[in-house]
């Protein structure tokens, strides 16, 4: 190996580094976003190196819409405990009281009360001046267009047409009163780069990302996993045990697995390579309409 | 299902190691609104088997009444990714997208063509090593293509593929792609690419993108995709001196105390001896902490915490560096900024500027020109516009440490942030200091010698070689002259015979004439060495009064007399340029050691003996008794 080169993983973890640390160095109150799927565990163990032997010198956030898949919920659990981290959970208990749900408001008002609205109301009552996330340039089309330092005004919304220009690596962290950033470390990372790295740093991820029999049921195309008994059953449907696995988490009832036999890493990474659909396919509130990320965001979402 | 065999572990780990291998290049797309930009960035997607099915599925429905090509698909829907660029069909603000082939892997910044979105491709530009420049085979080179071309030689961007897109349009018509090329090669002859190459694409139909197109018999270059996959952009930041700007001190309890921070460039080991810039205070590495353990050695690009071997006062925004190889430490800069805000920039105003970890209040002392993106052409300014650029001094409230951008773009470049909004303003690169910190006095700063020589990072000097006519004066300085060059410094020579054809030609040979001729030169030496010159001066000077003027005219600027003293035969014999013959003929009046005297001098700095070794031995001799 060139002594005198980084390969192209080293360079994105440094890469990343650099950016975690400019927040801790830069804002007041920065939080991480901790969603518990693949990306949160490569963010986690970036800002693990990024400030060792230190802690991680801000908390991590998670928004639990209560309908996580359990295996979620025990993991992020299992890894507060083993590392440390000052962990913050907050529901919408508005949404709770109102019994929201995907089966009865629909995918797309249930995100909006559950994780949109959840998130603003974390952020304001936390008074976070930074809000890390897992979110990678290569997700989709108009977070190709986002900066890795992305200002929001106060009422948490991005604004696509007037970016602040983001040269080098020198960021304008500054901010009014009530405004605040969102930080992508991974931008630059691939879906690729992301298990890559998982498999060279031998980092824990939730066991769902692996092939196993599971209980489904399948939806105008989309095998929907039955994690407990909330999830309505159509007349006549009946959960059968299939071999599968998710390439994205979420909210269970809004994420379709697929038919794989990618038990472990390196099958993975492999099945892949031959993949001709793109991981947010599974992610079914995403393809609600063109540009439907795009006004998440200037809603406030991540 | 069961245990995956264990031999897909190992063709994984194979596979990996020859991604591993792949290098990266980060490239843009740049050029006039409408070239096809976005166009070609999905194509390259597209063709590189990037767009998976169901995102081609979405694409095809979206592509409906828009301009398609075979495929029935519009590429620029790719990476046009905002409502409101669909909307408008322009790009508004930068995509980023990643590919790779079996080569090399390509992380590419698509950026907006439209001049109100000139910031969002600087911020393209500003991590890429090569640019794609696209012309619309139509239109030629535009205002766009050349500011964008004079942003990218601004920001560094040092490798440059002019793209000649929509050259379907034009009937595959080689005269049109000539006639681009050579036009945009004039344009750009000055701004200094290290590489340049022309290809004729349709974005739309494919041709010249991964593999020669049929439609394009005349054109035997490469096709695009397989220049970029070889195309040699690499630069070894490693052998750069070391530069280490401290982001966050990394303090986890009272027994641990480190400084963390990314290798700007260079390298550091265990053992180095570093220097604070700020304070100049020296430490010792003691050790170079990783989670993964301690590292002997850290190089550019790496993300590492130093721990230093005794208690110094470091904070964010200090700068580690080598002994003997600080950065500048100055509160004021010459420096190129290109604007980006609507409200214009004005001398006297405060701006908030950061260069690496470092934020300071800093001011534009003067406003030098505005460059004119069309002609390059210089002009006076009062203020700088929404994406002008414009050279300026700026002063800073506290000194900050850098480097000239040209030697390294990490600790060169900054930006200006307005201090009520927050915005950010504009971008600029550091050209060079104006002045130590040592004195840190607010006058406002006057163009002298020492600038002008630090600019060229030399001491300007007169070098003044005296001897007769073919005793190797001329031969000597040639040399010399060369060797400065080829170290990087600016040296000039002012022989008899070019200054005689000139801004002497009115001058003969009598005693009057022959001192005038001197003071005049003694004159233009002068002024040379105060442009900041090593002015080398050949002249025969056969009368030690007129070297004594010469001397005093100089002034307090380093004089050094070099005597070349061979002996007249030996010069005689040489004759040249047959001068002695014709002299001896009576054909020449008043020659130099023949019917006119030479006054060896008494006191030269050096004398070289023109009999006894050769010019390149005299100007080695002469090299090292200069100590430059
Ligand atoms: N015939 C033909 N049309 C092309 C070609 N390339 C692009 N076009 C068309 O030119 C128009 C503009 O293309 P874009 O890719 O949006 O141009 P752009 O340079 O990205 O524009 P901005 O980003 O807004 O500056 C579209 O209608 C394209 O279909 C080409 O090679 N041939
Ligand atoms: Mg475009």
């Amino acid at each position: 190996m060139d002594l005198n080169r980084l390969t192209h993983l080293q360079a994105l973890e440094a890469e990343s580094i650099e950016i975690l640390r400019e927040v801790a160095a830069s804002f007041e109150r920065p939080v991480m976003m901790y969603s518990i799927g693949k990306d949160s565990s490569v963010l986690l163990h970036l800002a693990r190196k990024a400030f060792y032997p230190s802690k991680i010198p801000f908390p991590l956030l998670h928004v639990d819409t209560t309908f996580k898949f359990a295996e979620m919920i025990a993991f992020r659990d299992k890894t507060a405990e083993e590392y440390g981290f000052d962990l913050i959970t907050h529901t919408n208990q508005d949404g709770v009281r109102d019994g929201i749900n995907p089966f009865d408001h629909g995918s797309s008002r249930y995100t909006d009360i559950m994780k949109t609205a959840a998130l603003r109301q974390a952020l304001t009552a936390g008074q976070y001046d930074a809000a890390i996330g897992g979110a990678r340039r290569d997700e989709e089309k108009s977070r190709a267009k986002e900066r890795v330092f992305s200002h929001r005004n106060a009422s948490h919304a991005w604004d696509p047409k007037n970016q602040r220009p983001e040269l080098w690596r020198t960021f304008n962290t500054r901010l009014n009163p009530g405004e605040s950033m969102r930080v992508f470390p991974i931008s630059n990372w691939t879906e690729l780069d992301v298990w890559t790295y998982i498999y060279s740093e031998q980092i824990p991820i939730v066991p769902l990302y692996f092939a196993r029999p599971r209980p489904v049921v399948e939806r105008s195309g989309t095998l929907i996993m039955v994690d407990d008994e909330r999830l309505p059953l159509n007349p006549g449907e009946t959960p059968r045990e299939e071999v599968v696995r998710f390439r994205t988490l979420g909210c269970y009832p809004l994420t379709g697995a697929i038919r794989s036999d990618a038990a472990d890493l390196p099958s993975i990474i492999m099945e892949m390579q031959a993949s001709r659909t793109s991981e947010r396919e599974g992610r079914l509130i995403d393809s609600d309409s063109v540009g439907s990320m795009e006004k998440k965001k200037q809603e406030g979402y991540f | 299902m069961s245990a995956v065999p264990a031999t897909a572990n190992n063709d994984l780990d194979l596979w990996l190691a020859q991604q591993t291998e792949k290098s990266l290049l980060r490239f843009l797309t740049c050029g006039s609104v409408d070239d096809g930009k976005s166009t070609l960035i999905g194509r390259l997607l597209y063709d590189s088997q990037l767009i998976l099915d169901d995102q081609l599925a979405s694409l095809k429905k979206e592509s409906h009444n828009r301009t398609v090509g075979d495929e029935g698909i519009d590429f620029s829907l790719l990476v046009d990714g905002l409502v409101a660029e669909r909307e408008q069909g322009i790009t508004i603000d930068v995509a980023y997208r990643f590919f790779s082939t079996d080569k090399r892997k390509f992380i590419v910044a698509d950026t907006p063509g439209h001049e109100q979105y000139t910031r969002n491709m600087a911020t393209g530009a500003s991590n890429a090593e090569l640019a794609l420049v696209l012309i619309d085979a139509r239109k030629g080179v535009l205002t766009q293509t050349r500011r964008h071309s004079f942003i990218l030689s601004l920001i560094g961007v040092k490798h440059v593929v002019l793209v000649v897109n929509k050259i379907d349009l034009v009937d595959y018509d080689q005269e049109v792609f000539d006639r681009i090329v050579a036009d945009y090669r004039a344009f750009a002859a000055p701004l200094g690419f290290k590489t340049l190459a022309a290809v004729p694409v349709s974005a739309l139909r494919g041709d010249n993108i991964l593999r020669p197109s049929e439609n394009t018999p005349w054109y035997d270059g490469d096709a695009l995709v397989p220049y970029l996959e070889t195309v040699d952009v690499a630069e070894d930041r490693t052998v750069q001196k070391f530069r280490f700007p401290v982001q966050w001190v990394n303090r986890p309890n009272l027994d641990f105390r480190g400084f963390s921070g990314t290798v700007a460039s260079g390298a550091v080991k265990v053992g180095d001896e570093v220097l604070i810039a700020s304070s100049r205070k020296p430490a010792v590495i003691s050790r170079i902490v990783t989670m993964d353990g301690d590292l002997d050695r850290a190089i550019a690009g790496q993300a590492v915490t130093l721990v230093l071997d005794r208690e110094v006062d470091i904070s964010r925004g200090d700068v580690l560096t080598h002994p003997g190889e600080t950065p500048d430490y100055s509160t004021q800069v010459q420096a190129r900024i290109v604007w980006m805000n609507e409200e214009p920039a004005y001398p006297g105003r405060s701006y908030l500027l950061k260069i690496g970890a470092q934020t300071v209040p800093a001011t534009i002392t003067d406003l030098k020109f505005r460059t004119n993106v069309n002609t390059l052409e210089q002009t006076a300014a009062t203020k700088i516009d929404l994406n002008e650029v414009a050279t300026v001094t700026l002063a800073t409230d506290k000194p900050i440490a850098f480097d000239p951008y040209a030697v390294n773009a990490l600790t060169g470049g900054f930006i200006l942030v307005d201090r009520i909004s927050n915005a950010t303003l504009g971008a600029g690169t550091i050209d060079f200091g104006l002045r130590r910190a040592q004195n840190l006095t607010y006058q406002s700063f006057d163009v002298n010698r020492t600038v002008r020589a630090q600019m060229k990072g030399q001491t300007p000097r007169i070098l003044w070689f005296t001897g007769l006519s073919g005793s190797g004066k001329s031969s000597v300085a040639n040399i010399l002259e060369k060797r400065l060059t080829a170290e990087g410094k600016h040296a000039y020579i002012l022989d008899g015979d070019n200054v005689r054809h000139g801004l002497n030609k009115d001058l003969g040979f009598t005693e009057a004439a022959r001192v005038e001729n001197i003071r005049r030169v003694a004159e233009v030496a002068r002024l040379m060495a105060d442009a900041g010159l090593i002015v080398l001066v050949s002249f025969i000077s056969p009368f030690e009064k007129e070297r004594r003027l010469a001397r005093e005219i100089a002034g307090d600027i380093d004089f050094t007399e070099i005597y070349v003293d061979t002996p007249i035969e030996v010069c005689e014999a040489r004759d040249p340029k047959g001068l002695y013959k014709r002299a001896r003929a009576g054909e020449i009046k008043n020659f130099t050691g023949i019917d006119s005297p030479f006054e060896p001098p008494t006191n030269p700095e050096l004398v070289l003996h023109g009999a006894e070794a050769e010019p390149l031995a005299l100007a080695d001799q002469l090299h090292g008794f200069l100590k430059l």
